[in-house]
């Protein structure tokens, strides 16, 4: 049973990991135009970086 | 330039008095003549090639910085520099095949909006990682945890669930409250009682090495609730600010004539007794006297007529009439707040008032849950104490169970979710829900009054008769008709020139404004125009009258063009057993001859905007749901008074506040196709309170007897949501 000292602040972690990487995506506006950014994914126009 | 920070006012107060848009808007408007960003709706655009076409085309125009295509929303944000204007955008769309409106520029309710949509789904997505890390721990307590290990995962999960709840149930917390304080029962009241009781309930166990605790169910509640609202919010959302968009299509700017010099200025700012000039084309501002010029009006928005009217010095002018022929010098009389525009909205608020707050399925179903589950755990409280002879924390666990397990997710799930998908799917059709109870009430429509200038036609003339010309007058009346920019002229000259009519040869062409074109031709005065002014006797239909020196003066008859599935709309219509009726504020033979020509039996002409609604009132009375589709300024009380109304995006302002669906598109054909949508949505709705009732039916009964483990209700809880979730979207 030890071994859940590890794994319980490991799962915590991952998850507020998570929730972490969902704060930031919702802040850089990625779920503004989610139509428009499954067509964007196909264009070649832009591969160096994206568009701002 | 103040004003500019001020939120827009709603726009569903008073629809006829954004027919004159408020200071505030007209001060955003001037304020966006300023640059910066310009903010497109770009109806057509759905596809990548479209956001290639759009995106890099408007790059290469001159003094645009960059522009983005928002294929969710149909909108494309422009960064330009001073000097390009809107309409600049726009004409450059319609080149490329996207016909493109000008949009509110004041673009700060709009982010107030995106903010509060990034708070709500923040809420969710915190209460998601929390439901996911917390059902870790509980299927590990389901499994067989015991004694300490237990406490330990219920220890951990009261850590991660009470900040959760504290942070994501806010939302359902502070409408509670709310409605607590305002003395009314709604659904937020029996959602937070549940959340907060669970919460405690299982921290109090947690503490006493209690073998349940429901910290899962409480955070899962609050996830599956916020999806629900969050759903909610982005239908409202979209249609909030794309009505926003069309109220702000029309820029209100006068020419003011001060001390001999023409300058632009706000409507606003008109006083009375200002002098106002008015092109050829242009849009009346002001009521007014004429003072110098003769012209004809075009009143279609305003009374339905088709037929333009003669206007010269001394005449009353109205607001709102379009201005064909001539330049007009006009002296202001009443303007923004006592003009005739406004009186209208007298109309319409007496209409208002009438039509009966419509309550939707939700409410209904919402009246009937809260005092019934509050009930049920109540009297399963007071049993068990009964039972047990008083053991408080089992009769309070009981009842805690009840209300975690009559979870009203199907209510506060499952209508927005089919909502959101009937609204998305009527969007692509090219129809914009502006109000969440249009759907159900489109759903119920037996009778569909139509209008008949700009809804059912397109407000663009055709001439009938050409035939029945002899060839000389055929090319006379041409040439006459392309000198002149009057819609009948013009219309009479396309239509030669589609037949390959080569316009006769004519000396000393002059436009008589207000009355129409004269010529010579081979030595003959040759005219075009009004039947007094050629010597003709008019007609009781829309016609031009040509006079050929001393020949017998002829008329050119016009009917107005369809509209692009008008045939169709009223087909489909008729075939699915509803009654339709048209009433138009025309004169009697150009609306006759429209019904016949769509098959309707049922007509009206000549209605005042009283009659209209008094028409539609009357049908109601008989027990009618009446569909209204209208466009025009005397249509706003009639679309205010229909149990639902539709309007066209080409529709005056008012008339599209006052209807609850305004449609994008240019054809009509979607209308019978959206009432279908609607009434499977209806249909998916009540569908879904089925399930989460058979689910109740089942669970409720293991609740109060006391077996209801938090394995039980978190099974319950997310099968109903799930499978409500599932039948919602089987609607796409």
């Amino acid at each position: 049973m030890d071994i859940l000292a590890v794994l319980i602040p490991v799962s915590l972690a991952l998850g507020l990991g998570g929730l972490v990487g969902f704060w930031w995506t919702l802040r850089r506006g990625q779920y503004d135009d989610p139509e428009g950014d499954s067509q964007r994914i196909l264009r070649g126009d832009y591969d160096e970086h994206p568009k701002a | 330039m103040t004003d500019t920070m001020e939120p827009t006012p709603s726009i569903s107060a008073c629809p006829a008095c954004i027919a004159t848009p408020s200071a505030i808007e007209r001060a955003q408007a001037a304020a966006a003549e300023k640059g910066a960003r310009i903010m497109l709706s770009v109806p057509d655009a759905h596809c990548a090639v479209c956001i290639q076409t759009v995106e890099s085309d408007l790059e290469k125009m001159p003094g645009i910085k960059s522009a983005r295509l928002n294929l969710t929303l149909r909108r494309v944000s422009v960064d330009a520099e001073a000097g390009i204007t809107a309409q600049m955008v726009a004409d450059r769309l319609k080149q490329l095949g996207y016909p493109a409106f000008e949009l509110d520029p004041g673009t700060l309710s709009m982010t107030e909006t995106d903010k509060q949509g990034r708070d709500l789904l923040m809420r969710l997505g915190v209460a998601g990682f929390s439901m996911m890390n917390i059902m870790l721990l509980s299927v590990a307590v389901w499994s067989g945890a015991t004694d300490a290990t237990r406490d330990l995962f219920h220890l951990i999960s009261a850590v991660i669930a009470i900040p959760t709840v504290a942070f994501s149930g806010q939302p359902f917390f502070r409408k509670a409250w709310a409605g607590v304080k305002a003395r009314r029962l709604d659904m937020d009241f029996p959602i937070s009682l549940a959340i907060v009781l669970a919460t405690a309930i299982s921290l109090y166990e947690t503490f006493n090495s209690g073998r349940h605790a429901y910290f899962d169910a409480a955070v899962m509640l609050t996830f599956f609730l916020l999806a629900g609202r969050y759903l909610d919010f982005r239908t409202r959302a979209v249609a909030r600010s794309a009505a926003q968009e069309l109220a702000a299509l029309e820029v209100p700017r006068a020419i003011r004539i001060h001390g001999g010099e023409e300058e632009t200025v706000p409507v606003a700012q008109l006083k009375v007794g200002d002098l106002v000039l008015v092109r050829p084309g242009g849009r009346i501002p002001v009521d007014g006297v004429v003072v110098a010029g003769q012209s004809e009006l075009d009143r279609s928005l305003l009374t339905g007529e088709t037929l333009p009217v003669f206007t010269g010095p001394d005449a009353v002018v109205t607001a709102g009439a379009v201005n064909l022929t001539g330049p007009l010098t006009v002296q202001v009389t009443a303007a923004g707040k006592d003009s005739s525009l406004h009186r209208m909205a007298d109309l319409v608020a007496v209409a208002e008032n009438a039509r009966n707050k419509y309550t939707t399925l939700a409410e209904r179903a919402a009246r009937l849950y809260s005092p019934s589950v509050h009930l049920m755990a109540f009297g399963a409280f007071v049993v068990w104490m009964w039972i047990t002879g008083g053991d408080a924390r089992h009769a309070i666990n009981i009842a805690a169970a009840t209300l975690i397990i009559t979870c009203p997710c199907a209510l506060g799930l499952a209508v927005p979710a089919v909502v959101t998908a009937a609204s998305g799917k009527l969007f692509r059709a090219g129809l914009l829900i502006k109000d969440g109870s249009a759907l159900e009430r489109l759903a119920e429509v037996d009778t569909v009054v139509f209008d008949k200038t700009g809804t059912l036609t397109m407000g663009t003339p055709e001439p009938v008769n050409l035939g029945d010309l002899p060839r000389d007058e055929l090319e006379i009346a041409a040439a006459l008709g392309a000198a002149s920019s009057h819609p009948l002229a013009r219309a009479l000259a396309e239509a030669a020139r589609a037949q390959g009519i080569i316009p006769a040869r004519l000396e000393d062409v002059a436009e008589v404004p207000g009355h129409g074109v004269q010529a010579s031709w081979q030595g003959q005065r040759v005219r075009l125009g009004r039947a007094n002014w050629v010597g003709a006797d008019a007609l009781d239909v829309t016609a031009a009258y040509l006079a050929v020196g001393p020949r017998a003066p002829r008329a050119v008859a016009f009917a107005d063009r369809l509209r692009e599935g008008a045939d169709e709309a009223v087909a489909a219509f008729k075939a699915q057993g509803k009654r339709v009726l048209l009433i138009s504020g025309d004169v009697p033979g150009a609306v006759g001859e429209l019904a016949g020509r769509l098959g309707i039996d049922d007509w009206q002409a000549e209605a005042l905007p009283q009659d209209k609604a008094a028409a539609i009132e009357a049908l109601q009375a008989q027990g009618h749901k009446v569909l209204m589709v209208g466009d025009g300024l005397n249509d706003t009380v009639a679309l205010t008074a229909a149990h639902v109304s539709i309007s066209p995006a080409s529709a005056l302002d008012a008339a599209r506040v006052a209807s609850d669906i305004v449609l994008l598109g240019q054809s009509l054909a979607p209308i019978p196709q959206a009432q279908g949508v609607a009434v499977r949505a209806v249909r998916r709705i009540r569908e879904n309170f089925t399930v989460s009732f058979g689910y109740n039916i089942i669970a409720v009964p293991i609740a109060l007897v006391g077996l209801a483990s938090p394995l039980i209700a978190a099974l319950a809880m997310s099968a109903s949501s799930i499978t409500v979730a599932l039948n919602s979207l089987r609607l796409k």
